[in-house]
């Protein structure tokens, strides 16, 4: 493998990693609060779907993402709903909600465009356009940094741009504010927030809420930026690698990007080599496919790492007696 | 007792003239069909330290969980400095001057002491300025009260009276003038209490109001200004505590003459039936729980293990009863036991061993399961329980079912019913009919009356002597040092995962084992 | 402690919610601008007003009725199975082993051993994500998700690359022996004089999904190992106390979860297809979940829950068919019954409760 497609694989990699880490860092906020979400999938359809429809209508990339965000905060609603304010079963609920987007996406884009759930192709204003940063003519037929700024740190849509500035503002609210220092609490133990005068269903809410804002872009990007316009289950499994990710990075936003990056760079290859010939033996295309859901359940199986989830994750919160 | 006779008692009570801290009118709470308080109305002078004494159930907790916020009333009101001031939560509470010292300690273990401490009262969207403040702020109130913590230090290290005194820390540095504890020294060893003690004393004489929740008599005696008595939900008097003595106290507790003693013939120990010898085990972090116990009970005889809670005594009657893996040699009756299977439960059982467990909520019994479901529990292989190979016999679980509720006074009979449905003292008749019914050579017995009424503890204790008396064995594990000492015929005392010595009741007191359970050997 | 009485919890909350979720299903249809009593009539018409509709009604009601169940035993013992799409794909490969690669002498034999395969493929599917559970702690629902995932490609190596006949075009096997079609639902009912139309695919397989509904009570509450998994199911603590071995918990329930999941495979590759197709479940597995929980995880309840959910797919199909509303309506019903049945049962529950508190206090 020669530099040049070193750099376009990587270069598709921060692509194809950027609705992971957006999918990441919103499961991470949810689960740092000690909600689970199993419904990242179906919020980032939710959002792909109606970021897609709202851009082919208006032709506004940006109401584009505000529709997406707002699709996906109508499903985290019901999550945390369900599991929050009605105390059921967080996976229960995330399954409810993956259904419910991946039903109600082929439902409406039926009625709304009529062409068998897809949305309309999406061109111009309606996509999200690439960034040429600074300099980047300039520093282009320098020797090794040329390519590398040019092709991969340049020219890529906004939101992923945005997506790396996630990264370091989600370490910041984390660990250097009031909320981020209370929203990890209520994930460890909410008797000690709940008794310490602050509402427990308050900061989840909004920890939900938070994953929902993340949710959307990630499946904005996923319709406005990855592809044009929104096809049916788009997603593609992609909710639960970014969920396999969070685990990978033991619920830590810096460890998020890394993880992100490597299933993000495990796709690339997939896409750049169908088949990959080691020697006598080719590898079916089937399992290139497959593989970031097998490293996924390998890494689940603690073979990589052992990770310990928030201490409260997955219960609702009840006064105990 | 009614509502204006608790009244006259309190007009005396409260010195006259002497502000009030706080006044509580008429509360009333239930949970669902539970009536935990029925119209309480109590008066606590400023300055004083008050003591709350009732039996487990009696419904202290829910109260003072009422006056801080953590639970609404169904009726009543909450007066304080002399002010009507609701409470509908916690904020509210602390907005009032009220810090409560929780009985299961409300941290975040994997968070520092100042994280836990500025929790909530952070003072700023951002927390940098808040810690500096507040690293300040509890270096003087270390200073003030002897609360010495490490701030930086995290919580799961700690040891359980140091985490006690974050949990002061978080009340006074959120300025609270009333401090509330429920069950401060449950956890603590005797000495670790008397320094509670002189830190509460302290905090009396800078002007602060502590309430002090309690079963211990012996507590309320030492450190109280006035106390209340709780029974059943109700308020039964508010007395002057160098007015009252503990006898009166405890016939306000429970509403009859208590039997302080058991009567137990002298023990006739026979054949060595249970022999340990260097036994340990490793929790799943891998630190070391128990560190080389050694042990033996013969026929006829009960070892009771005296121990602040959480000093390897759970480890103990786990790894003996098959729940947890362990190191060591263990004989039973000469023969030896393999210690490395996991959920080995079904062996011990077979060989003899019966097991009433400490937390009979969470391991004794399923709390979903009906009674006659339950009484099966552990037992689902026996012979007498199976219709054919395959299949269990279910109406001849349920027939013996019937024959133990009725040996064992269990109330109501009803094998159908499900376990959560009955009482703490009925659902451990249940566990204890199970276990001891087929007359095991070995019991082990952890907490047999924890959260169990007064008939029901004297009911159990007989069992436990009865079947001593039988030529049994018994391993008995309470943190109650009155249990052991009224029902052990030898007593172990455990510290930190090892025996630091063993005494004989009759020969030992309560400040020899309470030096032991400190770990200091003499 | 609860005042409310077994049938209660039993049967009102859950039809309460099922009523819930009905009644928005309904707006959903109202929303996308068609009629949902036309809409409903329709669907009544068509999967129950001829045996004809029946006969496709109770087809799936049949697949439903085994994933329903694989997906309640997994429930009893505390696990959630998400895999069942999975375990039922690779079912079918073991329905098509056998059918393709035995050459048996009767289709009596053959349904029995298909069966057989069928359940072993589905359970040892579910057996790695039982062992990571059990050994490993690394959590089921997460691992059968990944399964599905690795099961439809898997699915698509085997049937591309092995199992494809030389110059066929589609992704499928070959066709099974004529000899190997299974008796329709039709011909059985014929034989004790109920006029019933033959051409649907209901088949034989309804009798073996009945007969696994009484199995499974048996099972779980007749057996040991059904104690045992319950027990496991209410407080894995308490059932190691008992002496009850988690990791042999864990793999029987998942493995007895996946065989029933795999058997489904009898019903849509050996009863209808004859066949093994690609994405031959459709969803199947994962409609068990809602079953499941509609069915309080009582083969009873299942039963009844996947005759409904049977009669929504056939009349899903039917509204397709005469309207505009895409079949993908019946997995928006599927989603607000997991919502409202699963994880939002304690907002039909809670106030139910209370009333029965009040209804008693007003007794006293």
């Amino acid at each position: 493998m020669d530099f040049a497609t070193l750099i376009q694989i990587l270069d598709s990699s921060v692509r194809l990693a950027t609705p992971l880490l957006f999918a990441c860092l919103a499961g991470l906020f949810s689960e740092r609060a000690g909600v689970f979400d199993i419904g990242l999938e179906g919020k980032m359809l939710a959002a792909a779907f109606l970021s897609a429809s709202v851009a082919a209508v208006t032709g506004s990339v940006w109401l584009g993402v505000l529709a997406g965000i707002f699709a996906s905060l109508l499903l985290s609603g019901i999550h945390g709903l369900a599991a929050i304010t009605f105390r059921g079963n967080q996976l229960i609920s995330g399954v409810a909600i993956n259904f419910l987007a991946s039903g109600l996406t082929v439902l409406l884009g039926q009625k709304w465009f009529g062409l068998g759930g897809r949305t309309p192709p999406l061109t111009g204003e309606g996509r999200f356009e690439s960034i040429t940063l600074p300099f980047a003519d300039a520093i282009a037929p320098l020797p090794f940094i040329g390519p590398i700024y040019a092709e991969l740190i340049s020219g890529h849509s906004a939101l992923v741009y945005l997506g790396f500035a996630c990264v370091p503002a989600a370490a910041w609210l984390l660990y250097r504010t009031r909320f981020g220092l209370r929203l990890r609490a209520v994930g460890e133990n909410p008797a000690a927030v709940d008794t310490a005068g602050v509402s427990v269903v308050g900061i989840r809410y909004s920890a939900v809420a938070i994953c929902g804002v993340l949710c959307g872009l990630a499946g904005a990007y996923l319709a406005l930026g990855l592809a044009a316009g929104f096809g049916k289950e788009m997603t593609a499994g992609r909710g639960f690698i970014a969920l396999a990710a969070l685990i990978f990075a033991k619920w830590r936003p810096w460890y998020a990007l890394g993880a992100t990056m490597l299933f993000g760079f495990l796709e690339a290859v997939g896409n750049r080599f169908p088949t990959i010939e080691l020697g006598p033996i080719a590898i079916p295309s089937q399992f290139v496919q497959a593989l970031p859901y097998i490293i996924t359940v390998v890494i689940l199986a603690g073979f990589i790492g052992k990770a310990r989830p928030p201490r409260a994750g997955g219960e609702p919160y009840v006064k105990e007696r | 007792m009614t509502g204006n006779d608790t009244l006259g008692r309190q007009a005396t009570a409260a010195p006259a003239g002497a502000p009030l801290a706080i006044e509580l009118c008429g509360i009333s709470k239930a949970f669902g069909p539970v009536q935990a308080n029925k119209d309480i109305s109590i008066q606590v002078a400023k300055g004083s330290i008050h003591g709350i004494i009732g039996e487990n159930g009696a419904g202290k907790s829910t109260l003072m969980s009422i006056l801080y916020g953590f639970y609404k009333a169904d009726a009543g009101e909450i007066y304080i400095s002399g002010n009507l001031t609701p409470i509908p939560d916690s904020q509210s509470a602390i907005r009032a001057g009220i810090g409560m010292v929780f009985q299961h300690f409300k941290l975040v273990q994997n968070f520092t002491v100042l994280e836990n401490v500025i929790l909530g009262a952070e003072g700023g969207a951002l927390l940098r300025g808040a810690m500096a403040s507040a690293r300040k702020s509890l270096t003087d109130l270390a200073r003030e009260y002897e609360l010495d913590v490490d701030p930086d230090a995290v919580i799961e290290d700690l040891s359980v009276g140091h985490q006690q005194r974050v949990e002061i820390l978080k009340a006074l540095y959120r300025q609270a003038d009333i401090l509330i504890l429920d069950e401060p020294t449950g956890v603590l060893t005797p000495a670790e209490a008397d320094q509670l003690f002189r830190i509460l004393n302290g905090l009396r004489d800078q002007g602060k109001t502590v309430i002090l929740i309690t079963h211990k008599l012996r507590e309320i005696m030492e450190i109280t200004d006035t106390v209340s008595v709780m029974r059943r939900g109700q308020m039964t008097a508010t007395v002057k505590t160098k007015d009252t003595n503990p006898e009166e106290l405890a016939e306000l507790m429970v509403g009859r003459k208590v039997l302080l003693h058991v009567e137990k013939k002298p023990a006739t120990p026979g054949e060595m039936v249970l022999e340990v010898e260097n036994l340990r085990v490793r929790d799943e972090v891998g630190v070391e729980r128990l560190k080389g116990v050694s042990l033996t009970i013969r026929a006829g005889e009960i070892l009771g293990i005296a121990g602040v809670a959480g000093n390897g005594q759970s480890e103990l009657l786990e790894v003996l009863g098959g729940i947890a893996r362990g190191t060591g040699t263990v004989r039973l009756n000469g023969q030896e036991i393999a210690l490395t299977a996991a959920a080995d439960g079904q062996s011990r059982r077979a060989r003899g061993i019966a097991h009433v467990p400490e937390d009979r909520q969470h391991l004794g019994l399923i709390m979903d399961f009906s009674a006659w479901e339950n009484v099966a529990f552990g037992y689902h292989h026996a012979p007498e329980y199976q219709k054919s190979a395959l299949l269990m016999d279910n109406d001849a679980i349920r027939a013996d079912t019937v024959s133990k509720m009725e040996r064992y006074d269990v109330r109501p009979p009803i094998p159908t019913l499900a376990a959560k449905s009955f009482s703490g003292g009925n659902q451990q008749k249940i566990v204890v009919a199970r276990e001891m019914d087929r007359n095991p050579d070995l019991l082990l017995v952890g907490q047999p009356t924890r959260g169990v009424d007064i008939g029901a503890i004297e009911f159990i204790h007989k069992q436990i002597i009865a079947l001593r008396d039988a030529g049994k064995a018994v391993l008995l594990v309470s943190v109650e040092l009155d249990e052991i000492m009224s029902l052990s015929d030898r007593i172990a005392v455990m510290f930190d995962g090892q025996i630091m010595g063993e005494r004989d009741p009759a020969k030992t007191d309560e400040r020899e084992l309470g030096l032991l359970m400190a770990g200091v050997v003499k | 402690m609860t005042a409310m009485p077994k049938w209660a919890d039993a049967v009102l909350v859950p039809l309460i919610s099922l009523l819930i979720a009905f009644v928005i299903s309904g707006l959903v249809i109202l929303a996308i601008g068609e009629d949902p009593v036309a809409a409903m009539k329709i669907m009544v018409t068509g999967a129950l007003g001829s045996t004809y509709g029946w006969g496709y009604t109770l087809y799936y009601s049949t697949n439903f009725i085994f994933t329903g169940l694989a997906v309640s035993v997994a429930f009893q013992a505390g696990l959630f199975n998400i895999g069942g799409e999975g375990q039922a794909s690779l079912g079918g490969l073991g329905v098509a082993v056998a059918c393709l690669f035995v050459p048996w002498p009767h289709w009596s034999l053959a349904l029995i051993g298909a069966a057989g395969m069928a359940a072993l493929f589905g359970a040892a599917w579910a057996a790695i994500p039982a062992y990571l559970q059990a050994k490993r702690g690394s959590h089921v629902v997460i691992t059968t998700i990944m399964f599905n995932y690795i099961a439809s490609a898997l699915m698509i190596y085997v049937l591309v690359t092995i199992l494809r006949p030389m110059g066929a075009m589609d992704t499928a096997s070959a066709r099974f022996d004529p000899s190997l079609k299974l008796p329709r639902l039709g011909d059985i009912l014929g034989l004790v004089g109920i006029p019933f139309n033959n051409r649907n695919p209901a088949n034989i397989s309804l009798l073996i999904a009945l007969v696994a509904c009484a199995g499974v009570w048996l099972l779980m509450w007749r057996t040991r190992l059904g104690y045992q998994l319950r027990a496991f199911g209410k407080s894995e603590k308490a059932s190691v106390y008992a002496g009850i071995n988690p990791v042999r918990i864990t793999m029987y329930a998942m493995l007895i979860s996946g065989g029933l999941s795999g058997m489904m495979a009898i019903n849509t590759v050996m009863g209808e297809a004859q066949r093994l197709l690609l994405n031959s479940v459709e969803g199947a597995g994962f409609i068990g979940i809602a079953v499941a929980l509609m069915g309080r995880s009582h083969p009873v309840g299942v039963l009844l829950a996947a005759i409904l959910f049977g009669f929504l797919y056939q009349g899903g199909a039917e509204l397709a068919l005469w309207t505009t509303i895409p079949r993908e309506l019946i997995i928006v019903i599927q989603a607000l019954v997991i919502l409202f049945t699963g994880a939002m049962d304690n907002m039909v529950r809670k106030p139910v409760e209370s009333l029965f508190l009040m209804l008693q206090k007003g007794k006293a």
